[in-house]
């Protein structure tokens, strides 16, 4: 059982919870996951790291409720347990002296990869952030991405923050201006990951990307999490999560991701009736 | 010339009055709508009545035949006798984990093979009998825990809970020494309970004897990969004195034809995970499983079988088997296939899939094959499949299972730099002892043979405590107990 023993609600749909896996905290490096349980009925779902504190012996992990588990995770009080929580998982980050990154996050992507950006940062790299979101008011960890990199750019969809448009433009403006960029990291939704690797793949950019495939046991012994990357199966728990983003078949991936659509909503339901009850 | 109907311990072939004792099943047409358990265990009518057909040779060839030398006249004496929890121990002297031993074991490949009696008749059913044995046992809490040593002050660390870590921990427990157990997953018990379904081991059962080791003292540490969380050096450097992995041969094997990624397609590994371990055939489990109308399994061993008997339980119209050669070289235990058969598996044997179609969504939506003839014999000595020319046809079936065998895990060789590994990735082991190339350092089951059986692996685990224990001893003779390990927190506390 691991217990939780902070919790922060970041917006609408995305909270942060801390909870204590002293051996995991002691080991964790950027760009590793967990795999969480909730209780005896639960599923296993793969969840970034997000930070952690070897000296408490806890962990965070920051996350968006987009379904039944998330849903669930984010019910879940100071003082509750998780039932199971294993890694980290996943290879770490490469992490050195690049010379300049540039860090890319969209939404949620902009928390999960904030672990590498911080590595890359204390690397030594000069660190261009961008982050990017439909409006103002849904720019999130600005603060913190400030506090890690040398320069911050925002992109927002309406213009209502920072640069109008998406973080990719931002991107190639950099790239227009003639800057050295020595590497790009981007974690977030698949399409901008997508999105990000066809903008720099013509200047042989290199572009690290953290993918999400569906996940299970998330050891190495289903084959879930199945990607293609330069045109052959890799297993994104064991292989990954990171690849190298102009080698990934986005599409495969996305398909993918939409198998279990069905039953998602079925659960969604589900959840809202729960909860329905637990209120009343 | 000899008479044939007399062996050459002088008994009389010819006096098998009793036939051999079906065990009771559960109907083909009922059996596939649930998840109980196919045969239903002999009544100890039953029992006594077949422990009495064994011949109790004096040169018995069935215990020749069993991997880990099980005194099988002894134990079905004993129950002919009627003494049932006496059988039950006697088991247990060669073999730590007899009730599922005695389900899935291919005996029909081994102690049965060999009995006498089948040299005229059919052989005496060693394993229902050991099964029956085993379950007497458990049912009426006649198990009992042995008295340990006192403490020897040695700790060691097991990595992987499937049979060979399980029976490891169990021998070396019983010696003595501390043992902690390390998990990858969620629960204890390896292949038994993530793959094999419940329809032929029940998990009450891997749960009873894992809660047998845990009154004899084995702690389990579950969530622990090794490897990512501590590794096998960190483990021997923060207070074990040795470490046994058993970690198996669990990266399933993909075909590498075209289509193999698409939404629909499965290792049989992923499809077993999410209705065994993840309990996905319960809705009130949360896992998530595809419900198609038409499944082509393909492979022809038991995972196969597993794949394709849990897909007609979980409501499959249609489920094929595509196996490239033909019925005779199927791997398979034949008890499975023929209850495969009885609940309506259809074969397409010398068939060869080669490329799997699918929609523009990404969902299968057909599989290809080619009709395959048997040619000259191969290394392993069966007849080689080759293909037919231009018999290629499409099969029509929504989803894909492929079980087509899997490979040794990585991890720990990757991250434990003394630990050789051979060309196929299994980590280079002596056969008696399962010494690695590490000092310190044992490796036994799957992960060292590449994937074979629960009694080969359940016997390699019991050779490697026996050489555990002798090396722990001479390697540090005096002993300060007091200052024996660090205390090892429990992952779930
Ligand atoms: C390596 C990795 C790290 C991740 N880190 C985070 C994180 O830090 N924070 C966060 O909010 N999300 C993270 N995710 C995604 C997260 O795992 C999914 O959002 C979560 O599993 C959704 O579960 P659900 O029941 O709430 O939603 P569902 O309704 O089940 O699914 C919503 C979406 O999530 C995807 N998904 C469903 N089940 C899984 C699964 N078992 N594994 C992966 N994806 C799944 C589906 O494709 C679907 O599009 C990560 C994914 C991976 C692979
Ligand atoms: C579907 C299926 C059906 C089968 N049917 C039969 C049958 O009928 N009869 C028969 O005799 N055999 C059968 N087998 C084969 C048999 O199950 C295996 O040979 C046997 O389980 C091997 O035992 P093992 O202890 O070596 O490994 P496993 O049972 O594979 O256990 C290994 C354990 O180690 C854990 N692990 C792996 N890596 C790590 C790590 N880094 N850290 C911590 N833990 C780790 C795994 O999670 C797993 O729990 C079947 C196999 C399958 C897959
Ligand atoms: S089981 Fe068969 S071979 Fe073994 S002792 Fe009995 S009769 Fe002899
Ligand atoms: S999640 Fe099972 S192999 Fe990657």
């Amino acid at each position: 059982m691991f217990k939780i023993v902070a919790k922060e609600k970041l917006s609408d749909v995305i909270y942060r919870t801390v909870v204590e896996a002293p051996k995991i905290a002691r080991k964790r490096k950027a760009g590793q996951f967990v795999v969480v349980k909730i209780d005896e009925q639960g599923e296993r779902i793969p969840l970034t790291i997000s930070d952690a504190d070897p000296e408490a012996g806890t962990i965070s992990i920051v996350f968006q409720t987009v379904g039944y588990t998330t849903k669930q995770l984010s019910t879940l009080k100071v003082g509750d347990h998780i039932l199971d929580i294993a890694g980290p998982m996943g290879h770490p980050t490469p992490v050195k002296n690049y010379g300049t990154v540039v860090s890319i996050g969209g939404g949620l992507g902009t928390a999960l990869g904030r672990p590498i950006t911080e590595a890359l940062y204390k690397a030594g790299n000069h660190v261009i952030a961008i982050i990017s979101a439909r409006n103002k008011s849904l720019v999130m960890f600005e603060e913190e991405m400030r506090k890690i990199s040398h320069e911050l750019l925002i992109a927002t969809d309406d213009g209502s923050a920072g640069f109008k448009g998406f973080p990719t433009q931002l991107l190639q403006k950099l790239i227009d201006e003639g800057r050295k960029i020595d590497l790009v990291v981007c974690v977030g939704p698949v399409p901008l990951m997508a999105a990000v690797s066809k903008v720099t793949k013509p200047y042989g950019l290199k572009t690290i990307v953290s993918l999400n495939p569906i996940m299970v046991d998330a050891t190495g012994m289903c084959g879930a999490c199945r990607v293609t990357v330069g045109g052959v199966t890799r297993f994104g728990c064991v292989d990954g999560p990171e690849f190298d983003g102009h080698q990934v078949d986005y599409d495969e991936l996305m398909k993918r991701l939409k198998t279990y659509t069905e039953r998602e909503q079925e659960m969604n339901q589900r959840f809202a009736s729960q909860f329905q009850e637990v209120k009343r | 010339m000899k008479d044939p109907t007399v062996c050459e311990e002088g008994h009389n072939l010819k006096q098998q009055k009793t036939p051999r004792q079906r065990m009771p099943e559960q109907d083909h047409h009922q059996r596939i709508k649930n998840f109980s358990e196919v045969p239903q265990g002999y009544t100890p009518e039953l029992a006594r009545l077949e422990a009495s057909r064994c011949l109790q040779c004096k040169k018995p060839l069935c215990r020749s035949g069993c991997p880990v030398g099980i005194d099988i006249p002894a134990f079905i004496k004993l129950i002919a006798e009627g003494d049932y929890a006496g059988s039950a121990r006697k088991l247990k002297e060669h073999n730590s984990l007899p009730a599922v031993c005695g389900r899935v074991c291919p005996q029909e490949d081994q102690c049965e093979k060999v009995c006498i009696v089948a040299k005229k008749f059919t052989s005496v059913a060693v394993g229902n009998l050991e099964r029956f044995a085993a379950d007497y046992e458990r049912t009426n809490g006649a198990i009992s825990i042995p008295e340990l040593p006192e403490p020897s002050g040695y700790k060691v660390a097991v990595v992987g809970s499937g049979p060979a870590g399980l029976s490891a921990a169990g021998e070396l427990v019983k010696k003595g020494h501390e043992v902690v157990i390390f998990e990858a997953l969620h629960k204890a018990g390896g292949v038994l309970v993530y793959g094999i379904p419940e329809f032929r081991l029940p998990k009450a059962i891997v749960e009873s004897e894992i809660e047998y080791l845990k009154k004899l003292g084995v702690k389990i540490e579950l969530n622990s990969v090794i490897g990512k969380m501590e590794t096998v050096d960190e483990l021997l450097g923060n207070g074990f004195d040795a470490v046994f992995v058993a970690t198996g041969a669990g990266l399933p094997l993909f075909m590498g034809i075209p289509g193999e990624n698409f939404c629909g397609v499965y290792s049989a590994n992923e499809y077993l995970t999410r209705v065994n371990l993840m309990k996905a055939y319960d809705n009130g489990h949360v896992t998530p499983i595809l419900k198609k109308k038409r499944i082509a399994v393909i492979g022809g061993g038991n995972v196969a079988m597993d794949a394709a008997r849990t897909a007609l339980r979980m409501g499959t119209e249609e489920v094929y088997i595509v196996y490239r050669r033909s019925r005779t070289e199927m791997p398979a235990r034949i008890e499975e296939v023929k209850h495969g058969e009885e609940e309506g598996l259809r074969f397409h044997l010398l068939t060869n899939p080669v490329r799997i179609l699918g929609d523009e969504k990404g969902w299968v939506k057909a599989l290809e094959c080619t009709k395959m003839e048997l040619g000259e014999p191969d290394a392993s000595g069966r007849r080689r499949p080759v293909p037919v020319p231009n018999s290629e046809f499409l099969l029509d079936v929504d989803c894909v299972i492929i079980a087509i065998g899997t490979s040794a895990h990585p991890l720990i060789p990757m991250t434990t730099p003394g630990v050789k590994v051979n060309p196929r990735g299994n980590i280079i082991a002596d056969e008696k002892n399962g010494q690695t190339t590490q000092e310190g350092v044992f490796a036994g089951g799957d992960i060292v043979t590449g994937a074979a059986t629960v009694i080969l692996a359940m016997g390699a685990g019991k050779q490697a405590a026996q050489a555990i224990d002798e090396y722990v001893r001479k390697k540090r003779p005096a002993l300060n107990r007091a200052g024996s390990g660090l205390a090892h927190t429990s992952a779930r506390r």
